[in-house]
């Protein structure tokens, strides 16, 4: 089967259609023509390619004469898929979790008082976390508590027995799970380290065992790295709540400096998020002629500041290199993850300096501002002054109109709350909903963009046929921003695109139908809904029990492959799209598959088509629903409460409204 | 939430909230930090508050963190496009107006407008009722609305609330669409034994208006409360709500989230809002969903149907004029049907076929002089009842006979002796269920609306009002009710009655004699029933649907601290439930006779509290005593310095020789909390044998409240006889003696009380 390197349709965003002109017409390169140009290597694609030693490569291709190839040193196709898989998973949970080091680092700095400009803004969620560890807080300072979090923390990454104190968090069936399987995790560099070793030539060549240590690596990602960054990002900028803000490239402005921020983690963003509005470096600006600064990012370090602080977003990480071609982008500052090299070729181009900052992202030909946690307000004035000082070089700009308001900051404690305020929050609502088929089920849709699907497009698909299906769906990272941009994010799109039931629970609470999350490290939130969901009872008691799913659509990237996996070893059943990087072998398919569904209860399947996505989506909703003895689902049964009667009857004109009344006068208006 | 909800909340919230800052701020300037507020006759200062945010508020000062918190509570309205969530905000909103409700009512006292005035009002309440708030003590409340519930109130409706008899309340705000809707409203209610709480109005009418002019008579005794023509004050129905949490579930103030999650899994209370829904009724709506309390409109207003902070649906709207129905009466039915199916209210509705309404509701009606068309017993007459068991097939099952002239014979307002015979069978019946089966005639021919039944044995005082004569109640309309009855609640036992009235003198003569022998033989079965004699006690847990941790051990010479409840009515409602609140529990090993300890008890209530109570002796205040819940009839708690005991009734509200009122012991004694030397009991308890057995027995008592003394003489001379000291009564303190320890002392040393020479209690 002959398949096109790249969609005929790259994108489905306005504005990513109008800067993809620009740049067809000045022959710039971008991941879309450059997808187009290269196909992708059918080998690596499918795992048949094997470069773990220089015996190889290895290309396991199978032909009619040889329908089963071996590698030179006899590895199989399993082998070889599987051992793939596992350093992909390796290599996710590595970044994750150096994401979550730095945190730690940065948690621990504060306690020290030697962070400049970070603070212990959420005190109430350092008790949590506190509790979480054993930490005793009675009578400690915060600084104190926080040093002793940050302590237990490193202890965690680096240890060596026993398992990852967070995985506590899960179900206690779970827990048992992992115990007898024998994948609950130990340290996160252990299991990093483990995988790597195993993977090595000559080692673990048992695509099943390989999978098995697989999940566990994985799992110390979202029970470990990952959810202890979004701890402790929550303790060190605040637990997000809803707020209003934009997404797409028109938030950039045409007569400011525009900072776009890039990349992963928060630390460094924070600080330019305050430093900003400092007076000195707005007059700075304005005395290079600029009327402001204005700061939008894109990817997931935009997703953590605009989850907290409302900083509008650029758009997804497809958008990066679409952001530098309108010409008014100052300063694209980055630090690690899914930054594509090419932007600095882009960038000469244009004014436009790209400024890496982690010590361990350096990029060619960038200019390099080191970040120091330390002395993290002056780094970020300095970084800022860069953009200023660049803003007189701007030349011509081409900025797009294109962008859409939505409610971001549904952290899961804000979840909590939001059913049932202050003094009544659970997780029961949503139970409830389910229960009663209000909802049919829930679904996380995240992940990337890929130049190799249509940009946005099968997110907006499945989504959309998710609400059409009354599945309330909880989202992060670039998955969010996708759908954002259409207006999916927003009380309002719970009217247009949810069924019935879906629509009265949106209602109800004032919630989009669509949840945002956070960063993609978020996904542990959803961790922590599903495990409080599970505990809340009326859905089983275990993450495995509930009706839903977890859906990557476009995703490309390493660390995806580790969030599937962790997901599926918590229990969920989580479907890819785009290709499947094992269809070289069919037994590691069925591992992952049927295999793990035995074991863990969750699976981990690869289906390109959208529609199929959705199928088999709602079939196995459909499945656990009739699991759990609940009613089958029928959205026919609800819809029926709202504001919708009260909006008629207010149009009506006053003899009608006293009517309603019984013939009581209404009140004076 | 609905946004439209939502808006009109926190609008009604933020508005609430300002008021009663602004009252506060008064208050502060004219009464000053340090004057008094709080609620008659309460341990609980302001209940909500205490409740919701563990505050004591006892003086205007107290008021001011209050008002900080409340502010708190109080978010933005949602915008009209781009909102951001509203539910927990609104919720939130709802917590804030319920506070600030209170603390507007709280301060109403103090400036002397609360309970609201209303010029010829009058409460209803019988002369037996012993829960007159103070405020009605002069002129029988004449003038006023009822205000907060208080403690004693709250107690006695305990034991209904928990065995379902009284299955919830409602909270009733606003104005019916007519008078006649307002009534059959409240009929409907009453019919299924809700309680009733009034509040609010629709501009300035309210439905406590309307009741009145139909001349409904309103009050504790009716299970009809009018708190007040405005909308806050429906905070005094969450007031009570909070208190049934605090007083029979064993939680603490502050203990928030428990106190409201109790009452949505425990206590089945709806708001009905009758009229136009104003921002301050949907704010305080949004206070009583966290309770878990639906609210039901009969007018357009935005439904919510997503449950989970209420059990069922949040909000409804039923427009009065669009339920479907031949007449507004038949609207009025559904509506209330509607309401109850909502909340998940279950109710055990036994059909009497008799021309007036029944319902447990009725049983507080006072028939008076006035109303009277007949009357048997009290003065004039003589009227007894009772009931023995027959084999199977000498009885016809439903047959009632009147053997005699019946009311149509008698003049109006006048008397005539009647017997009232009920022969009953049953493969289960037992001799020993025949009394408790008897007793059960008072409560059954009670609910009847119109009759008033009053004692019990030959005893009996029946009266019949005309309205009932009026719409063809007869005599032989007692049997039916009985024949209805028995079957419906003690069907396990009882499979046949007949009922025989006897009007004819001489029968009436002949039947006396044959039951007045029955009562003899069980008088002295009872006195020789001991604990000595039986293998097995009985425990009630009845309350544990209250009070989670509490257990009763019941045994022949100990009756449940509610009074209700004897061993016999343990062993008779073990065979009509096997399965419930009271199971046998064999006695096992002996451990201390004196003390009362033996194996089974202790095992049985360590398993059945939850682990909470290790321990429990059956003889002893001192040491394990037994835990109580929260109906306790009284108090019993040790006065060191008097070396004895004072006994404290539930129906006595002034001060007492601890330096507390009953309603603050009660919050140690009850909670199925174990208090050495304070234990809650039941009245009948004080005259056992067994009484402190092991601390000393009736001797112990040096103080007592007079109501005990007035309303149980022979049974507290017998008592008194049989521990040696005929005269001892009279070197028993109450409160019209003294109610300071000093005075106490001085007073047993004038009179000799043999506890002053006792061995020391501690």
């Amino acid at each position: 089967m002959a398949k096109e390197p790249a969609p005929k349709v790259q994108t489905i965003d306005p504005a990513a259609i109008e800067m993809l002109k620009i740049a067809e017409a000045k022959g710039y390169s971008t991941a879309f023509s450059r997808a187009a140009k290269m196909a992708a290597c059918p080998i690596g694609e499918s795992g048949a390619c094997c470069s773990i030693c220089d015996m190889g490569p290895c290309r396991l291709v199978p032909t009619k004469s040889n329908p089963d190839p071996v590698g030179v040193c006899g590895a199989t196709r399993a082998t070889v898929a599987a051992r793939n898989m596992a350093r992909h998973i390796a290599a996710g949970t590595a970044a994750h979790s150096d994401h979550g080091r730095d945190l730690i680092f940065t948690l621990q700095a504060v306690a020290e008082g030697a962070a400049q400009g970070y603070e212990l803004r959420d005190l109430s969620k350092l008790n949590v976390v506190a509790g979480y560890f054993g930490v005793k807080t009675d009578g400690k300072k915060p600084e104190q508590i926080a040093g002793e979090i940050a302590a237990l923390a490193i202890g965690d990454m680096a240890r060596q027995k026993g398992t990852l104190i967070y995985t506590k968090r899960a179900p206690k069936k779970r827990q048992e799970i992992w115990q007898q399987l024998g994948i609950a995790p130990r340290g996160v560099d252990r299991e990093v380290v483990d995988t790597l070793h195993r993977t090595h030539m000559g080692d673990d060549q048992d695509a099943d065992h390989l999978m098995l240590g697989s999940l566990r690596t994985s799992l110390a990602d979202g029970w470990g790295g990952s959810m202890m960054a979004t701890d402790i990002s929550d303790i060190l900028f605040g637990t997000p709540s809803p707020l209003v803000t934009k997404v797409n490239l028109g938030v950039l402005k045409n007569d400011e400096v525009n900072i776009v921020i890039h990349g992963h983690e928060p630390t460094l963003s924070e600080m330019i998020v305050r430093v900003v509005s400092e007076p000195e470096l707005i007059d700075y600006a304005k005395s290079k002629g600029a009327k402001g600064i204005a700061l939008c990012g894109v990817c997931c370090t935009a997703n953590e500041t605009l989850m907290r602080q409302g900083i509008p977003s650029a758009g997804n990480d497809l958008n990066q290199e679409l952001a530098i071609i309108t010409g008014a982008v100052e300063a694209m500052v980055v630090d690690v993850q899914c930054i594509m090299q090419a932007i600095t070729d882009l960038s000469s181009k244009f004014h436009t300096k790209i400024i890496t900052t982690s010590p361990k992202v350096k990029i060619t030909g960038a200019t390099h501002i080191e970040f120091d946690e330390h002395h993290a307000l002056d780094i970020a004035r300095q970084i800022v002054r860069t953009a200023i000082d660049n803003y007189p070089n701007r030349k011509q700009t081409e900025i797009p109109t294109h962008l859409s308001d939505l409610v971001p900051g549904f952290s899961h404690e804000y979840i909590r709350y939001m059913m049932g305020g202050v003094l009544r929050g659970s997780f029961r609502p949503l139970n409830d909903a389910i229960m009663q088929g209000r909802l049919r089920g829930i679904a996380g849709v995240v992940g990337c963009n890929n130049p190799r699907v249509t940009h946005d497009q099968a997110h907006n698909d499945i989504v959309k046929e998710f609400l059409k299906n009354d599945i309330l769906v909880a989202q992060t990272g670039c998955g969010a921003l996708a759908n954002a941009k259409y207006g999916l994010l927003l009380g309002e799109a719970a009217m247009e695109y949810a069924g019935p039931g879906l629509r009265e629970v949106c209602e109800a609470i004032g919630i989009p139908p669509v949840l945002h999350l956070g960063s993609c490290v978020d996904n542990t939130r959803i961790l922590t809904v599903l495990s409080e969901m599970a505990s809340e009872g009326g859905l089983g008691d275990d993450i495995s029990d509930i009706p839903g799913v977890g859906i990557a659509p476009e995703w490309m990237s390493e660390k995806a492959l580790a969030i599937g996996a962790y997901f599926a070893a918590s229990g969920v059943y989580v479907l890819f799209g785009v290709n499947s990087p094992v269809e070289n072998s069919d037994d590691v398919t069925k591992i992952m598959s049927e295999g793990w569904e035995k074991i863990v209860g969750g699976k981990m399947e690869f289906v390109p088509d959208p529609a199929e996505i959705v199928r088999r989506s709602l079939a196995h909703i459909d499945a656990k629903r009739a699991a759990l003895k609940l009613p089958a689902y029928d959205p026919g049964k609800f819809g029926k409460s709202g504001d919708w009667r009260m909006r008629e009857l207010l149009k009506q004109p006053l003899q009608e409204r006293v009517n309603a009344l019984y013939g009581m006068p209404v009140a004076a208006e | 939430m609905s946004r439209y909800i939502a808006t009109s909340a926190i609008r009604g919230a933020m508005n609430i909230a300002r008021e009663a800052d602004a009252l506060l701020q008064k208050a502060l300037q004219d009464k000053g930090a340090d004057a008094k507020v709080g609620f008659p006759n309460t341990a609980y200062f302001l209940p909500t508050i205490l409740g919701l945010t563990g505050r004591k508020v006892e003086t205007v000062g107290d008021l001011v963190p209050v008002m900080e918190q409340i502010k708190t509570y109080l978010h933005p309205v949602p915008a009209q496009a781009r909102w951001t969530p509203y539910l927990g905000e609104t919720l939130d909103g709802g917590v804030a107006t319920l506070l600030a409700e209170e603390v507007l009512m709280g301060l109403g006292f103090l400036y002397g407008d609360q309970p609201e005035k209303m010029p010829g009002f009058h409460l209803a309440q019988a002369a037996a009722s012993f829960t007159s708030p103070e405020f009605q003590k002069d002129g029988d409340g004449a003038g006023n609305l009822n205000g907060p519930i208080d403690d004693i109130q709250l107690r006695s409706w305990g034991i209904q609330l928990v065995d379902g008899r009284m299955p919830g309340f409602a909270a009733v705000v606003g104005c019916a669409k007519s008078n006649e809707v307002a009534v059959k409203i409240i009929r409907e209610l009453q019919r299924r034994n809700i309680l009733i709480f009034l509040a609010g109005n629709v501009n300035g009418r309210s439905i406590i208006h309307q009741l009145q002019e139909e001349g409904i008579e309103m009050g504790y005794d009716t299970y009809i409360v009018p708190f007040g023509t405005d909308t806050r004050s429906a905070i005094y129905a969450l007031g009570f709500a909070t208190r049934s949490a605090l007083t029979f579930g064993g939680m603490k103030g502050g203990q928030a989230r428990e106190i409201l999650l109790y009452n949505k899994y425990r206590v089945f209370a709806f708001v009905l809002a009758l009229g136009e829904v104003d921002d301050l009724k949907y704010a305080t709506a949004a206070g009583a969903i966290s309770y878990g309390f639906p609210a039901i409109a009969d007018t357009v207003i935005p439904e919510i149907h997503p449950t989970g902070v209420t059990q069922y649906e949040h909000v409804i709207s039923m427009p009065f004029n669009e339920i479907p129905g031949k007449d507004d009466l038949e609207r009025a039915e559904k509506l209330v049907q509607r309401c109850i199916e909502v909340r998940g209210v279950k109710i055990k509705m036994t059909e009497v076929p008799i021309p007036v309404p029944y319902g447990s509701a009725f049983e507080g009606e006072v028939v008076r002089k006035a109303d009277l068309r007949f009357e048997s017993g009290g003065k004039h007459s003589r009227a007894f009842e009772y009931l023995y068991s027959l084999p199977m097939e000498k009885i016809e099952d439903g047959k009632v006979t009147v053997l005699g002239p019946d009311l149509d014979q008698v003049e109006e307002g006048g008397h005539m002796d009647i017997g009232i015979v009920a022969e009953v069978a049953g493969r289960k019946m037992q001799e020993d269920f025949e009394p408790v089966l008897e007793r059960q005639i008072h409560h059954f021919v009670n609910g009847a609306s119109g009759i008033q039944h009053v004692g019990q044995r030959d005893i009996t005082w029946i009266r019949i009002s005309k309205a009932a004569y009026d719409k063809g109640f007869r005599l032989g309309d007692l049997g039916k009710i009985l024949h209805a009855r028995y079957h419906a609640d003690f069907g396990a036992i009882v499979d046949k009655i007949q009922v025989t009235i006897y009007t004819n003198q001489a029968d009436v003569n002949t039947m006396l004699q044959v039951a007045r022998e029955a009562y003899n033989k069980r008088n002295v079965r009872l006195a020789n029933m001991v604990d000595e004699q039986v293998d097995e006690f009985y425990s009630c847990t009845l309350c544990q649907s209250f009070a989670p941790n509490h257990v009763c051990v019941v045994s022949p010479e100990r009756v449940g601290l509610c009074g209700a409840y004897s061993w016999l009515d343990c062993k008779a409602s073990f065979q009509i439930n096997p399965t419930g609140p009271n199971q046998p529990i064999p006695k096992g090993q002996q451990i201390d006779p004196v003390k009362g300890y033996w194996k089974g008890p202790v095992d049985f209530v360590y398993q059945n509290s939850h682990q909470q109570v290790e321990n429990v002796s059956m003889y002893s205040i001192m040491e394990n005593p037994m835990t109580a819940c929260g109906c306790f009839e009284c108090i019993v708690m040790v006065i060191p310095e008097a070396n004895g005991v004072m006994v404290l009734s539930r129906e006595d509200t002034s001060m007492s020789p601890a330096g507390m009122t009953f309603s603050t012991l009660a919050g140690m004694a009850g909670g199925g909390l174990q208090t050495p030397g304070i234990m809650g009991v039941g009245k009948y308890y004080l005259t056992s044998k067994k009484f402190l057995f092991s601390d000393g027995g009736f001797k112990r008592i040096v103080w007592m409240s007079s109501v005990l003394k007035q309303t149980m003489p022979e049974e507290l001379k017998k008592a008194a006889e049989l521990a040696g000291d005929p005269d001892l009564l009279a070197k028993v303190a109450d409160e019209t003696i003294c109610t300071e320890v000093p005075d106490l002392v001085a007073f047993l040393e004038s009179k000799g009380h043999p506890a002053l020479t006792m061995d020391p209690l501690m």
